[in-house]
């Protein structure tokens, strides 16, 4: 497309945003403060997660966008078509294709490699604003690792509810050193997060944050000795491909309370029913007694 | 004194403006003791217990720590990393008002907890186990330990921040007006309570009062401070039964009087 730099960004803000990531990858997990720019797109449509993703994509790169798992919701699509406009780069729904993937809300349910980045679209990059609004004091408590409080809202939710009751955005220990924001994923997906041998960089455009874990990074979710972190599923199967260790979506498909449970991550579905996987395709219908 | 000092300080000065808040102190606090800032508002008390605990930097003048390794630190040239990790684990502030240190957000166990869980502590029903210890030591019912501070009345409240303070066994504690807004009949029974658990647990305390009958029941010695000068300083029932300073001497009779 004339009149566009290629991938949109001028190059000098590509270069100022490299040099964030490249401080940001040197030092797991920690937040960068990034001058972000203003985007043809509103807060909340990924900005950072677009600015990151401009800033290392090639033009041999092919670049996959997904949406709570789906590629073909309007967010994603218009991301997409956003970089294949801009950039003219290569696109794909299909997570092995890809070498970038820009993501918001959950991790691709096929394992990630080496030659693969994957973009977090950030809303909120500081675990504790929810308990010190004060950015100078957050600051602080990172430098000096001081996230007692973090352990006393589990605390809290031990003690209420049983288990801790956070499942998105569910704090993680990179590297044994920093607390970071996975971005509002389901907890389901943290352990992916674990020495994943691709790169994972996050970009946050309102709260102009940039921060990465680098492959092979220890990424552990906040817990108890007593009560070790620990993922949870619907106990269902998915209705489509009969996946029973996927994430899954309920989706509501009559007006008579009949749902179906199916796969959220819609490539790796479509793949496993391209293989012969099936599900029984029924939706489940409510029980009347509950 | 055989004995080495916990907490040595040496000519501290402070001044506010033209307000001179402290004025060449010295001060001295052996381990296991109870030392009693006392004087009128205004003369300093709060001021001296800031810098003591390196929360307030003087004009000049030193503040020596003794840390369990016998190793002596500089309060003031200590890194903050270091001052605050100080503060989470072998000090302890207690604060006139409950509610400047607890968070009243927090169950109790959790408030109780949080000391323990800075200090690198992950076991849950540890913690737990813990903060209900410490609620029956501070006179609390435990069954109150997942209760909201909100619930609490005042002198619960500041049993509680006692509990919060002392469940990683600091060896040494500020505590400023502890008994401050309480009721007369509250302000006994936590008196007593301090009291005992500060000579069962070997705790030394810098503890800030205007009230002599407080010193009295808890200090074995007492600093008297007059617009930011010690001007009398010695065992609590030396100086209270025979002042010799003429401002102690009006202390000491105001209160017999009232
Ligand atoms: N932050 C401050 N700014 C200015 N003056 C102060 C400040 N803190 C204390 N002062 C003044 O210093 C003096 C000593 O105060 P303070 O240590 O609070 O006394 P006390 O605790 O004995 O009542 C008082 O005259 C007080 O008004
Ligand atoms: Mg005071």
């Amino acid at each position: 497309m004339n009149g566009y730099n290629f991938a949109y960004l001028d190059e000098q803000t590509k270069r100022m945003i490299r040099r964030a990531l490249l401080k940001a990858v040197a030092i797991p997990g920690h937040q960068v403060p990034f001058g972000s720019r203003e985007m043809p797109l509103p807060y909340g449509w990924g900005t950072g997660g677009i600015q990151v993703t401009a800033s290392v994509l090639g033009a041999a790169d092919t670049l996959k966008v997904i949406d709570q798992g789906a590629d073909d919701t309007t967010n994603a699509v218009s991301i997409r078509r956003f970089f294949a406009r801009t950039a003219g780069v290569a696109t794909t729904t299909d997570t092995n294709e890809a070498t970038i993937i820009q993501t918001r809300h959950r991790i691709p349910e096929k394992a990630l490699r080496e030659d693969q980045i994957i973009v977090y679209q950030v809303p909120q990059p500081e675990p504790l604003s929810k308990l010190e609004p004060s950015r100078a004091e957050t600051r602080r408590m990172h430098a000096l690792a001081e996230y007692g409080s973090m352990h006393v809202r589990l605390y809290e939710d031990i003690t209420r509810f049983g288990h801790v009751a956070i499942s998105y955005d569910y704090p993680v220990m990179v590297n044994h050193r920093y607390l970071m924001a996975p971005s509002p994923i389901p907890a389901f997906d943290n352990p992916k997060m674990h020495m994943m041998p691709a790169l994972q960089l996050f970009g946050a455009g309102r709260e102009k944050r940039i921060y990465a874990i680098p492959p092979y990074t220890d990424v552990r979710s906040l817990d108890f000795d007593d009560h070790p972190f620990r993922t949870t599923r619907a106990p269902q199967c998915c209705a489509l491909c009969g996946a029973d260790d996927s994430y899954l979506d309920e989706v509501v498909t009559d007006d008579q309370g009949g749902r179906m449970f199916v796969c959220s991550d819609t490539d790796h579905c479509e793949t496993r029913q391209a293989e012969g996987h099936t599900g029984t395709g029924e939706p489940v219908v409510k029980e009347a007694a509950e | 004194m055989t004995e080495e000092t916990l907490l040595s300080a040496r000519g501290l000065s402070l001044h506010f403006g033209k307000v001179p808040a402290l004025v060449n102190v010295d001060a001295d606090l052996w381990p296991g003791e109870v030392l009693a800032v006392v004087g009128e508002s205004g003369s300093g008390k709060t001021t001296l217990l800031n810098v003591l605990s390196g929360r307030m930097r003087a004009d000049s003048g030193v503040t020596w720590y003794r840390d369990p390794q016998s190793r002596l630190h500089d309060v003031h040239a200590m890194p903050a990393p270091a001052l605050r990790a100080l503060h989470r684990s072998d000090w302890g502030f207690v604060h006139q008002n409950p509610r400047d240190n607890l968070r009243m957000s927090v169950s109790a166990g959790g408030n109780v907890g949080e000391r323990l869980m800075a200090a690198g502590n992950r076991h849950y029903g540890n913690i737990r186990e813990a903060a209900i210890d410490w609620l029956a030591q501070v006179e609390i019912d435990p069954a109150r330990v997942d209760d909201m501070p909100r619930t609490f009345s005042g002198g619960m409240l500041q049993r509680l921040q006692i509990a919060r303070t002392l469940v990683t066994h600091p060896r040494l504690v500020f505590m400023d007006e502890p008994t401050g807004g309480l009721d007369v009949s509250v302000q006994a029974r936590l008196l007593d309570l301090i009291r005992s658990l500060v000579a069962r647990l070997n705790i030394a305390v810098v503890l800030v009062t205007h009230d002599l009958a407080v010193a009295r029941l808890l200090a074995h010695r007492i600093m008297v401070m007059q617009r930011g000068e010690v001007v009398e300083t010695g065992l609590t029932d030396q100086v209270l039964d025979d002042p010799q300073h003429a401002y102690t001497q009006l202390l000491v009779s105001s209160v017999l009087q009232a």
